[in-house]
């Protein structure tokens, strides 16, 4: 059964969301603000606008109904909500622009251990993007997409996950995968499409996937694994297990209707799941302001009855304490969570887009050098004196010489053979895929020249 | 006999009283038969209780539940039965848990059914006619099709099964009636499969459910109520991809499915009295589909007539019809003929107009076998 992780006792509004975390909070003091009335220590129970007995209704709203969904109260008033709020929703941070823990800052506390792997991956996963990108360049990937400018990001939530929590990620979330064990060597074999790719060549580069490590392989298409995650994250609890499902997606996959879908029925089937928006400003060549004219994709979170918090995502112990106390109270509450982590996307697109051709290079560099995660996050691991310049060089120079053999090895080794093209479409292959098999070969045979030299037959 | 003809007639004053008025039980009649017997083809194996469609399907979907505690049933209005009563008593006998309605959205309960399956969960969803399944469409063609391929076989959703009414009922008009089930056989990673009666359906939606790969099973919903036969009791699974010859014939091979079988079956009927001996099979599984069975009797007659519900260009018909022309082509002794619904939305006071009815199959097989 999921641990118990509450106190039993009934908790007035104010106090502490939980008792195990509360020892790691560096300051007490409610981690809810603004609607405390929300919070409960009732494990299980949801917490439903209809449901609330605590509301208390003012002089002018005397007189309330039953409707079908519950009490409401009236108002002779006639008074329509505002299509925004009087102040967009604070976002969290703990380090400042420079690094420095931010005094009486709530965060949940890191070891040194986990600090210096964190600041390791996310150097090794800006190397690998660094290097990968050039081999795109170079014409010897047929195409890449970066994470820069939010390796914070990436890195910091897997931190604050376990290996039992399922992943779905949209196509910019590689750290995830690294930080749970994903050796540099699979990310060539993936992006070279060799026999080593256990996609078996049949999907773009980038598109990782890893059973072994609970991350579902990456799709091109947006938003849609929104929706799954739900359904996996229901299994879980179903399940009874100690985990939950992440999912990631960006400001442009926010608009689809598979976010919609997602969010509402997270609410609905209360499952213990953590959606983190990725709000890097652009979807390709679009900015947020052609996107919605929502306060970002935090506020959407209260309209499904999700609880959210928007976050600095290049703060990296703020990602990981934000993420770290979703997880416990997706699983903790069986609830959703939504996690709008603020960033940006200081690489193009993809290496099929130019952002100098939509966005000022000005704006682009500001990001990239001023206020690069990484860089603020080691300077706070080398003011705690756990990291060094020799450190630094060492870990760079290392990194990259496993990245150009990786890319010597992956270069080298044998693309998957013509058979995968027909295996997995059904578990078996039906007689029509047999038959189309059988005409290929022979065609194959007749005119290898129409065909790759390196794919084996 | 002479009830398969009424049939038909009786068929839709039935169902109309029956769709109109969803607390009429089955028993009203319909020229003084208590109960209407679905078309009897070849034996019946065994002997079971007499149930109709949705009470087979309604079986079906009780042992599936029961015999693997890690499946699930779940869509619109299912928790107190559903609109059709399929889900009739799932809910109170397996909890709310596992047996739950959803918002509505279509798209979410696919994405959420694919989700479920891919943790090693039999995710048996409904939707709540196939005419509203378009919302689904991108998931169930960009991502349960191909979840297994496109992850190297890491991961599969075979455990999703969405089952859905389709196909006339006599006052659908554009969005109760429609045959959508050619957009699917064109996604490969997918199976289609149409049960014509309810011992058809029990074990065709069980294998459905166990299969190892996403399924979509229309149900005709024109047969819930009317179509009854004997359906054993107990769990039995019915091969997919396997077509069946359901009545023998030497002069011209006809091909259907679902609910458009009976149909054929009486203008077989009306064919045999003129001298013409049909064959009649039925596909079963649409996806992917058994040609050998069909190629086999169309070069023992030498003839094809395909009919279906869905509109005849571009509708599963062609696919049958290219396919066997390349196979049999000089065996051919006519062209291959569908009579299939018009190139329309389908239309509400026009319905008649618009099926393939047994008259336009009797005619088609006249002219293919005097081509």
């Amino acid at each position: 059964m999921i641990s118990p992780c509450l106190s039993s006792s009934n908790s007035d509004h104010g106090t502490l969301f939980t008792a195990s975390l509360a020892k790691d909070l560096r300051v007490s003091g409610s981690v809810l603000e603004n609607k405390p009335t929300l919070y409960t220590t009732r494990r299980f129970e949801s917490i439903r606008p209809d449901q609330r007995s605590d509301v208390k209704y003012s002089a002018n709203h005397k007189q309330f109904l039953d409707f079908p969904g519950g009490k409401v109260a009236f108002t002779h008033k006639m008074r329509f909500i505002s299509e925004s709020p009087e102040e967009r929703i604070p976002c969290y941070r703990v380090l400042d622009d420079n690094g420095q823990l931010i005094e009486c800052s709530s965060n949940v506390g890191v070891s040194k251990e986990i600090a210096v792997k964190m600041y390791s991956d996310m150097a090794t996963l800006q190397t690998m993007d660094t290097i990968f990108y050039e081999a795109q360049r170079q014409g010897r990937v047929s195409f890449y997409v970066t994470t820069i400018g939010e390796e914070a990001i990436n890195i910091a939530s897997a931190a604050a996950l376990t290996i039992d929590d399922f992943v779905v990620p949209q196509y910019r979330e590689p750290g995830v995968l690294l930080w749970r064990g994903f050796t540099l060597q699979e990310f060539a074999d993936q992006c070279f499409s060799n026999k080593g790719d256990d996609c078996r060549g049949r999907q773009m580069p980038v598109h990782y996937g890893s059973k072994k490590l609970n991350y579902f392989t990456v799709a091109s298409t947006i938003a849609s694994q929104l929706p799954h995650a739900v359904g996996v994250a229901y299994s879980l609890k179903m399940d009874g297990k100690d985990a939950c499902a992440v999912t990631y997606f960006g400001d442009g996959g926010s608009s689809e209707g598979d976010f919609h879908a997602a969010l509402n029925f997270a609410a609905v089937t209360e499952a213990p799941v953590i959606f983190i928006c990725r709000n890097n400003g652009w979807a390709i060549s679009t900015p947020t302001s052609d996107q919605f004219r929502s306060d970002g994709i935090a506020v959407r979170g209260e309209a499904y009855g999700v609880r959210s918090i928007r976050v600095d995502g290049n703060d990296t112990l703020a990602m990981y304490s934000a993420v770290r106390a979703a997880r416990e109270m997706a699983i903790c509450e069986q609830r959703p969570i939504l996690v709008e982590a603020l960033t940006y996307r200081v690489g193009h697109h993809s290496t099929s887009d130019d952002s100098t051709k939509y966005r000022p290079v000005d704006e682009i560099e500001l990001w990239r050098s001023a206020r690069d995660p990484i860089n603020r996050f080691r300077k706070w691991i080398e003011s705690n004196g756990w990291w060094s310049s020799d450190a630094e060089s060492e870990l760079r120079s290392n990194v990259r010489k496993q990245l150009l053999d990786a890319i010597q090895v992956a270069e080298r080794t044998e693309k998957p053979p013509v058979v995968d093209i027909f295996t997995d479409v059904y578990d078996v292959p039906p007689s029509n895929l047999s038959e189309q098999e059988k005409w290929l070969r022979e065609t194959v045979k007749k005119h290898p020249q129409d065909y790759p030299a390196d794919v084996p037959l | 006999m002479a009830m398969s003809t009424g049939l038909r007639r009786c068929g839709r004053r039935l169902v109309a009283s029956v769709c109109n008025n969803r607390e009429v039980s089955f028993s009203t009649t319909c020229q003084g038969n208590n109960v209407i017997q679905q078309l009897q083809h070849g034996q019946l194996q065994e002997t079971g209780k007499s149930l109709n469609l949705c009470s087979a399907i309604n079986q079906a979907l009780h042992i599936a539940l029961e015999t693997d505690p890690r499946s699930y049933v779940f869509g619109e209005d299912v928790s107190f039965g559903g609109v059709f009563r399929c889900t009739a008593g799932l809910a109170e006998k397996f909890g709310k848990k596992r047996v739950f309605n959803t918002p509505l959205c279509e798209q979410g309960i696919v994405g959420f059914g694919i989700g479920l399956a891919a943790m090693d969960n039999r995710a048996i969803v409904e939707i709540q006619f196939a005419d509203y399944i378009f919302p689904a469409f991108d998931q169930i063609v960009n991502e349960a099709a191909k979840f297994r391929y496109r992850s190297g076989n890491q991961f599969n959703c075979g455990g999703l099964t969405i089952r859905t009414p389709y196909g006339a009922v006599g006052h659908g008009g554009h969005y109760h009636s429609q045959s959508p089930e050619a957009f699917f056989c064109h996604v490969p990673g997918i199976k289609v499969v149409v049960p014509r009666s309810p011992r058809e359906a029990k074990g065709l939606l069980l294998s459905s459910i166990r299969d190892q790969n996403p399924v979509i099973f229309f149900e005709p919903k024109w047969l819930y109520r009317l179509a009854v036969e004997e359906v054993p009791e107990h769990d039995y699974m019915l091969p997919l991809s396997e077509a069946e010859v359901i009545q023998e014939g030497s002069d011209i091979t006809l091909v259907g499915w679902g609910a458009q079988l009976s149909v054929m079956e009486q203008a077989c009927f009306d064919a045999e009295k003129e001298g013409i001996s049909c064959e009649l099979i039925d596909l079963k599984t649409l996806m992917p589909w058994d040609k050998e069975t069909v190629e086999a009797s169309v070069r023992k007659t030498g003839r094809l007539l395909i009919s279906h519900e869905a509109p005849v260009t571009g509708g599963f018909g062609a696919e049958i019809s290219a396919s066997i022309v390349e196979r049999c082509f000089l065996r051919l002794e006519a062209p291959v003929a569908r009579i299939c619904g018009l190139d329309t939305p389908f239309p509400l006071v026009f319905e008649p107009f618009y099926v393939p009815n047994k008259n336009k199959i009797l005619d088609a097989i006249k002219s293919t076998v005097n081509y």
